[in-house]
């Protein structure tokens, strides 16, 4: 795999592919006894040993619950998980370390501003914007808020490239928006979204703004004040990190009028009988004894893709997706859905009228793992009205070898199937 | 790779994937159900006619779906067409078996020719992730004889 290794910006700064490949265990497992081409990491990443060791590390190390007990181990996890949250901070340069809250996904923190913010500053009427490139954890929790309280939930429609109407957009927006919730990078097309510029409209006229940044913080650098996001959300285990722990940012004027999401422990000032008083930013949000070890792995995660560099990421998957876009595009038959000009490096295709289920069994057999189905936007799919797709996304450790390999592979299930 | 997957993809199955038979509806049905795979959202409509002496008088489908389960549906309407519903339950309980391994083995003599042309899709077997589609048409088709509206792989 000589041609792995791409040159970014800096000529002399050469993107080492081998030597992070490394650092995954699993990437040196064979699959049906062939090299392992693992194409589906918009699903959820591979794990470094980095991550695999800082979860290990706090086990026999540090372990104790945190914020409760007053002896030293107590007090040294407490450092390591409230250290994990700085490191999210950083990442995401958010003003302040309150303003992170720890969820168990994505999924949850949107359900969070839904129901707290959501349920506290909407009224019968009200309207939230969303666009039908959402993933379902991004139409489901509004559907139902929307349901509950009487409020109206409209869409934004895409191109047939897969691209923001901004103009459609322009139209839905009045003083009755009260919430935009609109992804910054499809799982299901790979498009990047003009948040920025969908933020700022959303504040003219006077609306809040949830990103969701599952897709997106895997493939650049984000800074969510430059967005001047009002709440940005992600999950750790796409960002090379472990599951059961997600990121919600949200600015700390609105987190601190916003009432609690769950009650319990750890998210109390005061307890009486009568009435309880809630704790400060962020422990507000973080109700009963949080994912510690999973914490502290998401932070060694987001000291990894640090260390590599954001922007080096970026363009190391850059050149991946053009090439492998070129690769796939020979296949005859294939069709690419999701061609933005401003793209992450996911490429959505069907392949003839052969059934995505029955692509994916073939090419597995030749160890490539793809996604195959509705990608949790089904809303996507009927836009372009197919079933399902296969997708094909790359990560930091991904080379044009597997590109290579997908394709070949592709041209097996074209045979059997031709 | 591609012996196992030729396992899996026969000829007969090819071929009913790409022209699937019976695929129409029953116009005088007695019972129809709606089959749906959550996981890849194919979904299938089975029709039945019964007689009044418990024999399949007539059997067809219509949905979308993969090679595996479009083939798997499309040879169940032309096998279980002249059965009776306790002929049809057996087929599904070989099916079920032979594809999961769950459940009771069944003697497969009762079938005679037919055994062979159910046998075309135990190569599911080698494929853990793909059992549903085959089993997907089968267990509308029983929802359907019992008289229930909807079924699913996960049942
Ligand atoms: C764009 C997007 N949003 C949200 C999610 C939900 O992530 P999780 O299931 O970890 O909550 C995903 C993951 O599939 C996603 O791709």
């Amino acid at each position: 795999m000589s041609d792995g290794a791409t040159v970014t910006k800096d000529s002399t700064d050469i993107y080492d592919v081998e030597r992070y490949r490394r650092d995954f265990p699993i990437l040196s497992k064979p699959m049906n006894g062939k090299p392992l081409v693992f194409l589906d990491s918009a699903a959820s990443a591979q794990k470094p040993r980095q991550v695999i060791d800082a979860m290990r590390y706090v086990y026999e190390n540090e372990y104790a619950n945190v914020h409760r007990g007053a002896y030293a181990l107590s007090a040294d996890t407490t450092t390591a998980y409230e250290g994990a949250r700085t490191k999210v901070r950083d990442f995401l340069n958010a003003a302040h370390s309150r303003e992170i809250i720890f969820t168990k996904n994505a999924t949850e923190s949107i359900n969070l501003v839904a129901n707290t913010f959501g349920r506290d500053s909407l009224k019968a009427g009200d309207e939230i914007i969303i666009s039908t490139m959402e993933h379902h954890s991004n139409i489901v929790p509004w559907q139902m808020l929307r349901d509950q309280m009487g409020l109206v939930l409209k869409a934004v429609p895409i191109t047939d490239d897969g691209e923001f109407m901004m103009a459609e957009y322009e139209k839905m927006l009045s003083s009755k928006t009260k919430l935009v919730a609109i992804t910054h990078t499809s799982n299901a097309l790979g498009t990047v979204t003009p948040a920025a510029e969908i933020v700022e409209k959303a504040h003219a006229v006077g609306a809040k703004v949830l990103l969701d940044g599952s897709q997106a913080v895997v493939h650049m650098p984000v800074d969510v004040q430059a967005l001047d996001a009002d709440f940005y959300v992600f999950t750790g285990h796409k960002l090379y990190g472990p599951s059961g722990v997600g990121v919600l940012y949200g600015k700390e004027t609105l987190l601190d009028a916003m009432p609690p999401f769950m009650g319990g422990g750890e998210m109390i000032a005061q307890v009486t009988l009568e009435k309880s008083t809630w704790a400060a930013l962020p422990n507000k949000f973080e109700a009963g004894t949080p994912m510690i070890a999973q914490a502290i792995g998401l932070g060694a995660a987001v000291d990894y893709v640090t260390e590599i560099g954001m922007d080096r990421i970026r363009a190391h998957e850059q050149d991946l997706l053009t090439y492998a876009t070129q690769r796939l595009s020979a296949v005859e038959g294939l069709k690419i859905l999701g061609t933005a000009p401003v793209k992450a490096a996911v490429i959505s295709f069907t392949l003839g009228d052969i059934h995505p289920h029955d692509i994916s069994s073939i090419i597995d057999r030749a160890g490539v793992a793809c996604r195959a189905g509705h990608h949790c936007a089904q809303l996507v799919m009927d836009r372009f009205g197919v079933v399902g797709t296969t997708r094909a996304s790359f990560g930091l450790y991904n080379t044009r070898a597997e590109a290579d390999a997908l394709a070949e592979a592709l041209e097996t299930a074209r045979e059997f199937f031709g | 790779m591609l012996d196992e997957l030729r396992e899996l993809y026969q000829e007969v199955i090819l071929d009913h994937g790409k022209n699937p038979r019976n695929f129409r509806d029953v116009e005088d049905a007695t019972s129809q159900a709606h089959g749906s795979n959550p996981l890849c959202g194919d979904q299938l409509v089975v029709y039945v006619k019964v007689g009044d002496d418990d024999i399949i008088q007539d059997v067809s489908f219509v949905g979308k779906g993969c090679a595996i389960s479009m083939a798997s549906a499309s040879m169940m309407t032309e096998l279980v067409r002249g059965k009776t519903i306790d002929g049809a339950n057996h087929m599904f309980d070989h099916v079920h078996h032979m594809c999961t391994g769950e459940g009771e083995d069944v003697d497969v003599t009762e079938f005679g020719e037919d055994a062979d042309r159910i046998g075309v899709l135990s190569g599911v077997r080698e494929f853990p992730v793909r059992v549903k589609c085959a089993t997907l048409a089968w267990h509308t088709l029983k929802a359907a004889m019992e008289g229930k509206e909807e079924a699913s792989s996960e049942a």
